[in-house]
Formats: C-alpha cells, sequence, structure tokens
C-alpha cells in the first residue's frame, strides 16, 4: 500500500512542479515582483486584457479576378494580331459579377482552329466556348479562379504584414479569419489609434501615372456636360484628393478627365524606391520615387512626347497631384503638395515600398479597447476569481472538514495546471477566459461534492471508511464522466463557432474541466488512501 | 457540518406548481420577446457603433445628446454610469454608412470635441505612434541617431501615465513632467491640447458580421443541443436525451427571456453565457439521471415515480450544495468582475438558478410523464386516467402511476 501511495505521491508533485513551471517558466528571482514578470511571460493575455486593435477585412477578390481578366484580354489583342485574326471586339459583359468573362465578338468561323490553339497554348487557366454568330467566350476554369481568388488573400496578408512590421506593432496577428470568405483578421495589440494603421492598411498603393484631359471640373455633371453628356473613348473622371487630408474632409470637390491607361502603373515602381524628402522651395516634406528601367523608358517617352501638357498622380484611383510636363522625365518623379506633413509623407512612402495590395480592402468589424479598459477589466476579474475561490475553499473546509482541505487540495492544483496549461500552450487569456477559470472553480467543486456525498452516504449505511470511500468513488466516476463530456462537448462547439475572447473561455473551460479529471479523482483519492492507511481500524473519518 | 439527511421530499406531487411557475416565466419572457422588448440584440449581432467615453468630470446627458445631435446623430442612444464618469453611446447600423465603417466614431469623436483650438490634436485621443511621430518632427531633446527610439519610449510613457495611472483622462500637462522630459512636454503644447475625455472602448460591428455572427451563434446552440442529444441517447435511453433537451431549452427561454424583460442586450459573451449554462443544467440533469439508472437495477419492486423521488432526494444534498457554490463564484463575478462581464455573469446567475430548478422541476417530471404515457396508451390502464382527473395542484399521489 504504502508503496503504491509512493509512486502516486511522486507523480502529483512531478505534475505540480511541471505545471508550475508552465506558468512561471524559470523565474529570475523569486520575489513577487520577479514572480510576476515572469507569470507576464508566459501568459498571453488578450486584445481584451491588454488593450489594442481588433480588425476584421474582406478582400474584394473580384479585384483581382478583374486584373487578370485584364491582362488577358491585353494577351488575346496582342495575339490576335499577331497571328492576324479580325474580331469585331472584345469585352467583359459582367465585371461586377463575372469578373472571370471575357467575350470575344466577330471572329471567322475559319479562324476557330487557330484561336483554340492560341487559348491553350496562351491562356491555359481559361475556357473556351463558342457562341452563337462567331462569339466565343472565355470563362476562368472554377479551380484557377479559386486559386486566384486564394492568392488574393494570402498575398494581401502578406502585404500587409510588410505594412505593419514597418509600423513597428509588436506582436500582431494577421491571418486569415476562418468564418468567412476571403476575410482576414488583423488584432494589433497596443495600438489605440485605428483610423492610420487602418488607411495604411487600406491603401492598395496603386500608384499610376496619367495623362490628364481636362478639368478640373467642380462636379460630374458639369464634366459630363463639357462632354456633351459623353464622355471620350478610353478616358476616366477621377476624383482628387489631397494626401494629407483624411476620407471625407476635401474642403472642393474636383474632379479631373484623365486616360484609362497609364503612362506608369505600379509594377514600373523599384522596389524599396520610395523616400520622403524635401521640397526645395517650400521645405515641405514630398515623397520621391524611382521607376524600373522599363518604366524609365516608359515614362521618359511619355514625358518627352507631351511637354506644356498635364499629369496626373494618381494613388487607389484619386487623383493625389497635377503637374505640367515641363521637360523630359527619365526615371525619377516625386509627390508633393495636398497638404502632406511629414507623418503623412512617411506613411505613403511606406505604402509604396511595401508593394501593391492585389485587391481592395472592405473593413467588416472594428473593435478598440483602451490599456486603460484592458488594466480595469484584469483587476474586476482577478478579484472577482480571488473572492469565489476564497468563499469555495472557506466553505469546503468548514462543510467537510478533514475532506475539506483535500478538496482543497486538489481545487489549488487544478488552478495550478490550469494556469499551467495556458502558459504552455500559449493559448491566450481573455477577460471570459477568466470566467472561465471563476467557473471552471465552481463546477470544478462538483466532483468534490459528488465524492464526498456519496461517501457520507455510503458511511451512512454502515459501510466502514475504507469501503466507503472505495465506493463513493467509484459511483461518483461514472457520474463525473457523464457530466464533463457534455460540459467539454459544449465548451468545442463554443471554441469552433467563437471568435476572440470566447474562445478563449472555451479553452480555458476545457482545460479546467480536464484538469479536475485528474484532480478531483486521482488526487483526492490518493489523499484519502493515504489518511486511511495511517488510520485505526474502526476510526471514523473526518467528512 | 449537513444541511439534509435523508430528505424525503414529494417532489414529483408538486409537478403542477412546478409546471405553473416555469409557465409563468415562459410565457412572460416570450410575451416581452414577441410584443414588448424583442429580443435586445447587441452590437456584436445587430451591427452598428458603440463607444465607451471616460471623462474628467461627471458627465451630462443632455449637453452630450446637444453635442450628438449637432453633427445628425439623433437617434444614438446614451447610458451614462455617473459613478465612473463613463458613457456609452450607441448608434445602430441604419445610422452609420456601410461604406466607411467608422464614420459614425469619428463623428461622436469630433462632436463631443467643442472647444477644440484649431490646428491642435488632442492628446487625450492621440496614439503612441502620432505622438512619437510629432515629437521626431519636434526634436525638442535634439537626440541624435537613436532619435527613433528616444522618443518612442517618450510617447510610450505618457500614453502610459495617462491610460495606467490616470485611467485614460490628462487633466493637466504639468503632470507629465513626472513621467516625460520637461522639454517633450514643452513642446507637446504647441501641437496639443487637452480635451476633456478619453475613448475607453469602441466596438464597430459591419451588418455583415452582425449577420454572420447572428446565425453562428444559433447553430452553435443548435449542435450543443444535438450534441447532447445523442451522449445521452447513447450513454442512456433515448428519452433521456430528450428530457434532458426539453430542460435545456426551458432554460435558455427563461434565460433569453429575463434578458428581453429588463432589456438587457445579448452579446457574444451572453451566447458563451448560455453556453454554459447549457452544460451547467446538463450536468445537474444527469447527475439525477445516473442516479435513477442507479436505482432502477436496485429497486426493482417500487414503481417509477417513487424511484425518481427517491433519486432526487438522494442527490439533493449534492444538487443544493454544488448550485450554492457555483453560484457563489459566479456572484462574485457578478458583483466583483466588471461592466464588460456584467452580462455574462448576469446570464449565468440566472442560467444557475433554472437550471438547478429545472432538472429537479422539469427533467424528472418528464420521464415519468412519459411512462404515464406510454403505459396508460398500452394498456389502457384505468390508473393514468383517475390520476389525470385529480385536482391540480393537491399534488397526493400525483404521477404514480406506472407501467408496473
Amino acid at each position: 500500500m504504502n508503496k503504491n501511495l509512493g509512486w502516486k505521491l511522486g507523480l502529483i508533485v512531478a505534475t505540480l512542479l511541471l505545471f508550475l513551471f508552465g506558468i512561471f517558466g524559470i523565474p529570475k528571482d523569486f520575489s513577487g515582483h520577479g514572480l510576476l514578470a515572469s507569470l507576464e511571460d508566459r501568459i498571453h493575455l488578450g486584445l481584451d486584457l491588454r488593450g489594442g486593435t481588433h480588425l476584421i477585412l474582406q478582400v474584394q477578390v473580384n479585384d483581382a479576378v478583374n486584373g487578370d481578366s485584364d491582362r488577358a484580354v491585353e494577351r488575346l489583342k496582342e495575339d490576335l494580331r499577331t497571328h492576324k485574326i479580325n474580331y469585331t471586339e472584345i469585352i467583359k459583359p459582367d465585371p461586377v459579377n463575372h469578373p472571370e468573362q471575357i467575350v470575344l465578338k466577330g471572329v471567322p468561323p475559319e479562324a476557330s482552329s487557330d484561336l483554340r490553339s492560341i487559348v491553350s497554348e496562351r491562356l491555359p487557366e481559361y475556357a473556351l466556348n463558342s457562341g452563337a454568330e462567331n462569339t466565343w467566350t472565355f470563362s476562368m476554369k472554377p479551380q484557377a479562379l479559386a486559386e486566384l481568388k486564394n492568392r488574393a488573400v494570402t498575398q494581401a496578408i502578406e502585404t500587409i504584414r510588410n505594412r505593419i512590421d514597418q509600423l513597428g506593432v509588436t506582436e500582431p496577428v494577421i491571418q486569415e479569419h476562418g468564418l468567412g470568405q476571403y476575410q482576414i483578421l488583423v488584432q494589433l495589440p497596443g495600438v489605440d489609434d485605428p483610423a492610420r494603421v487602418k488607411e495604411i492598411m487600406q491603401s492598395t498603393a496603386m500608384l499610376e501615372i496619367k495623362q490628364v484631359l481636362g478639368g478640373p471640373y467642380g462636379s460630374e455633371q458639369e464634366a459630363l456636360q463639357q462632354h456633351n453628356g459623353v464622355l471620350p473613348p478610353d478616358s476616366m473622371l477621377l476624383k482628387f484628393h489631397g494626401i494629407g487630408s483624411r476620407a471625407g474632409e476635401d474642403s472642393v470637390e474636383q474632379y479631373y478627365l484623365v486616360t484609362r491607361s497609364s503612362a506608369v502603373a505600379g509594377a514600373d515602381l523599384r522596389a524599396g524606391g520610395a523616400s520622403v524628402g524635401r521640397d526645395s522651395n517650400s521645405n515641405a516634406p514630398d515623397v520621391n520615387f524611382v521607376l524600373t528601367n522599363e518604366g524609365g523608358r516608359k515614362f521618359a517617352a511619355f514625358t518627352g512626347s507631351h511637354v506644356g501638357e498635364k499629369l496626373a498622380v494618381v494613388l487607389d484611383n484619386r487623383v493625389r497631384e497635377v503637374a505640367t510636363i515641363n521637360e523630359q522625365i527619365h526615371d525619377q518623379g516625386r509627390i508633393s503638395g495636398g497638404g502632406m506633413n511629414e507623418q503623412t509623407a512617411k506613411d505613403l512612402a511606406l505604402v509604396l515600398n511595401s508593394g501593391a495590395l492585389p485587391a481592395g480592402i472592405k473593413y467588416l468589424e472594428e473593435r478598440t479597447v483602451g490599456p486603460s479598459l484592458g488594466s480595469d477589466s484584469i483587476r474586476a476579474g482577478v478579484r472577482a476569481a480571488v473572492i469565489g475561490m476564497l468563499a469555495v475553499l472557506i466553505f469546503m473546509l468548514v462543510y467537510y472538514h478533514g475532506a475539506g482541505i483535500n478538496a482543497d487540495i486538489a481545487l489549488i492544483l487544478n488552478l495550478v495546471i490550469l494556469l499551467g496549461f495556458l502558459g504552455f500552450s500559449g493559448a491566450t487569456l481573455t477577460l471570459p477566459g477568466i470566467a472561465g477559470v471563476i467557473l471552471t472553480v465552481g463546477m470544478g467543486v462538483d466532483s468534490n461534492v459528488l465524492i464526498f456525498e456519496r461517501i457520507r452516504e455510503e458511511l451512512r449505511n454502515g459501510k466502514t471508511p475504507t469501503s466507503a470511500v472505495e465506493q463513493g468513488f467509484s459511483h461518483a466516476w461514472i457520474t463525473i464522466v457523464d457530466t464533463h463530456v457534455t460540459t467539454i462537448v459544449s465548451a468545442f462547439i463554443l471554441f469552433i463557432f467563437g471568435t476572440g475572447p470566447v474562445r478563449g473561455f472555451a479553452v480555458t473551460l476545457t482545460f479546467g474541466l480536464l484538469a479536475n479529471l485528474f484532480t478531483a479523482v486521482f488526487v483526492s483519492r490518493m489523499i484519502f488512501d493515504w489518511i486511511l492507511s495511517r488510520k485505526q481500524r474502526g476510526e471514523a473519518l473526518s467528512i | 457540518m449537513e444541511f439534509f439527511r435523508n430528505p424525503n421530499i414529494d417532489f414529483l406531487g408538486k409537478k403542477w406548481y412546478f409546471l405553473a411557475f416555469s409557465l409563468v416565466f415562459s410565457v412572460a419572457g416570450i410575451f416581452s420577446m414577441l410584443f414588448w422588448h424583442g429580443i435586445p440584440l447587441g452590437v456584436d449581432f445587430r451591427g452598428g457603433t458603440l463607444v465607451y467615453v471616460k471623462f474628467s468630470h461627471p458627465p451630462n446627458d443632455t449637453t452630450i445628446r446637444a453635442a450628438l445631435e449637432k453633427v445628425g446623430l439623433r437617434q444614438a442612444r446614451i447610458q451614462s454610469v455617473p459613478a465612473n464618469n463613463e458613457v456609452l453611446i450607441d448608434l445602430d447600423v441604419r445610422e452609420t454608412s456601410e461604406k466607411a465603417l467608422d464614420q459614425g466614431k469619428i463623428q461622436i469623436i469630433n462632436a463631443l470635441e467643442t472647444n477644440a483650438p484649431a490646428g491642435k490634436l488632442d492628446l487625450n485621443n492621440t496614439s503612441s505612434l502620432t505622438l512619437a511621430n510629432y515629437l521626431l518632427e519636434k526634436d525638442p531633446l535634439h537626440a541624435g541617431t537613436d532619435a527613433n527610439q528616444r522618443y518612442a519610449a517618450q510617447a510610450r510613457a505618457i500614453v502610459d501615465y495617462r491610460d495606467k495611472t490616470k485611467g485614460g483622462v490628462l487633466s493637466s500637462f504639468a503632470e507629465l513632467n513626472r513621467v516625460a522630459d520637461p522639454a517633450v512636454v514643452a513642446v507637446l503644447q504647441d501641437g496639443f491640447y487637452l480635451s476633456d475625455f478619453g475613448v475607453y472602448q469602441v466596438e464597430i460591428v459591419g451588418p455583415q458580421v452582425g449577420k454572420q455572427l447572428q446565425s453562428q451563434a444559433k447553430w452553435a446552440v443548435v449542435y450543443s443541443l444535438a450534441g447532447m442529444l445523442v451522449y445521452l441517447g447513447f450513454r442512456f435511453e433515448w428519452i433521456y436525451g430528450v428530457a434532458a433537451v426539453i430542460t435545456v431549452f426551458h432554460d435558455t427561454l427563461i434565460t433569453v427571456g429575463a434578458f428581453s424583460l429588463i432589456n438587457k442586450e445579448i452579446s457574444l459573451t451572453v451566447i458563451a453565457a448560455i453556453l454554459t449554462l447549457i452544460g451547467y443544467s446538463n450536468n445537474d440533469t444527469i447527475v439525477i439521471f445516473d442516479r435513477i439508472r442507479e436505482n432502477l437495477k436496485l429497486m426493482r419492486r417500487e414503481t417509477l415515480s417513487e424511484i425518481v423521488n427517491r433519486s432526487i432526494n438522494q442527490t439533493l444534498s449534492r444538487t443544493i450544495l454544488t448550485a450554492g457554490l457555483t453560484f457563489l463564484t459566479v456572484l462574485a463575478l457578478y458583483l466583483f468582475g466588471g461592466e464588460v462581464l456584467h452580462g455574462f455573469s448576469f446570464a449565468l446567475v440566472i442560467g444557475i438558478l433554472i437550471g438547478t430548478y429545472s432538472s429537479i422541476a422539469i427533467a424528472a417530471p418528464i420521464l415519468v410523464a412519459y411512462q404515464d404515457w406510454r403505459s396508460g396508451r398500452g394498456k389502457q390502464q384505468p390508473v393514468t386516467v383517475s390520476a389525470s382527473k385529480g385536482k391540480p395542484g393537491t399534488g397526493k399521489g400525483r404521477g404514480l402511476a406506472s407501467g408496473q
């Protein structure tokens, strides 16, 4: 018997040490301060406790699909020209709902086999269907389409991470959000000013330089009136939006008519080529950028042939600056004015350097917890936990006397294992998570109550202490398994369906209940066995 | 110490009282959900904007409302907690545009910045990033190569002092001298001013996410009930599973009804609490069912209702103790756990009371009623008929009919 108790005690002490390590690691010093520091190091606090910003954003994947099919249209036009195939027009019939479709009209029947070979060779990701009157429909194959959309999300995550990293946010979470399609979850601990971060993340950083055909106009109607209600072919109307001004703050509405095609597009920008400088005249901050060799050639050709005309620097489909071309420009450009200050200039250089987003982003959810609220919540949560725990511990002592000590030891060990679990697994502790800890105390003590009540009952029925303990544990065990399984089932469902803080609750509840199986049954039993082994025959059990 | 020693209460005999009690609360809840408050959904589910603001002085609802109406936010709900100088401003999703999700928040903050000097930023609502950038630009310390780190540290110290020591609202620049370089504090006054409030917490949920969360919450509850039905059907008999699910449904209905009656909003964490209560109430039910199963093997002579009564009595002291202890911890959470967990702990306070009551008053009687119904139908026993003719509430011999 004693030998048996020996290894059990060893196992319990080993578990205790293991999970204490889980909570504190190896602390540098054993003062209260040192322990607290190592505790904070091991247990990750959720955003709701440490403060920060939580965002859910949606990647407009159709943008990426449109981009791909636009390039396909260009490639197709080029190939049709080189193969001397005639056609009347190429259009995208429904860019909003079906960006993956391209319609080619008026191809002579005798060219159909050539067309097929071009498509299978040059546009393998598109399926070709013939329709009536020499019309052909290209649509992206479902697999390629799905891949493209997923790639857009991955790229968006990559780009956003680049930008956030440059902002110096510690431990950001940027990952796909499993609950919705093409959604990204961004958690930024310590960032309490989401407006600026959002602006930086949201910028698709599509920098283009276009030729200005007309403007500025006071409104879209005015622009249309100037052109007799119809815009010239291959042109578009863009709104002016200074860089320094935030959304909706432009004092005067201005529109410019620009060419649809760009002299310079995002891909022509040299990687890392954007930097903050100062205007030589006004000493105001500006952003310089350098183009690639290819881009530089294109830009030189464009500016050389348009001296005296105007060009527009367009970022994210908004005109940021309009300037007159004084001379031929090669591979360097500059964005200035627009009320830029040091910070907005820096942010602009940052987004230009981190690369363009493959698609636009829409915000779906934003939660910001100020750090003062976070520390208030921790205080309140810990206070509630300590009070609840003490109340339970004292009650068990009063109600069950000697066995109460047993229950209290089991309960404290339960808590140590639970917190150790959190330390080891790197799971985050949220405010509902603290509630889960408190609830674990309440529900964990249930196992002890079940067992003790059963033992009392067996004792009342005249059993000896040894057999009462034996019977009490074996009867209660079945019930405990049933109750734990059902609660863990609901915690598991909560974990699958929940997000953030709610998940934290499910995690602590599950860990707590699992630990409870060990402490309330195994540890409690060992303590009883130890007490019984020291008692004389017939001596009563304190319960 | 012992509260109960061999209790022998005829619980099944009181089933009409129980039924009446449950009906009153369920019907009141349903009535409120249908005709009165509806199901008050929190911002998580209905979408919208929620801004918690902390003031440096006791807030004045009328001034705040006037300021909000000035910027066109007429339907805003304002709820103040004068003790903590806190105000909660709540906008519906209809009021904020879907395109610019944070427009409502910006409007609220702008509305509250009533006496902002032109060109200056509000230090109480500035992030450390912005502050560090400002300092970098002004360079009051004439820092060299380590300027970035030094100003970031200064900005961090100022923001930490504001948030952790002052609870989010600074009232004078002078107090910053304790944590930051005087040169830094001096230059701060050129670009910043101090408003009388700080934004404590913001929740903005777009309509799409709201709908998504709504359906998730519904499915979470449904799956959790289905999981229980299957597990209990497998461990016991299917009628036990059905009884447990009806019981848990009853608990959920009354808890949600209570939220509707007092018009308290149901948030995501409240759903977590409801799922916990489903688990808890089920715990309680299983303990009694387990005992019934055990007693069915031991007591072959007695009728089912005698067995059920005995089982409830045998587990009664455990039921009350556990409920009491769990209630104690949840009460601690409700009283000391802070504002954020209020809804959560409120749901659990109600849930534990109802969950404990229902395993005795609903789950066990269903088993007996089912047995009665089956034997009454199968054998046409006159006992069942006469039993159901008795005056409701007299209690004696109620439900004693069984197939045996």
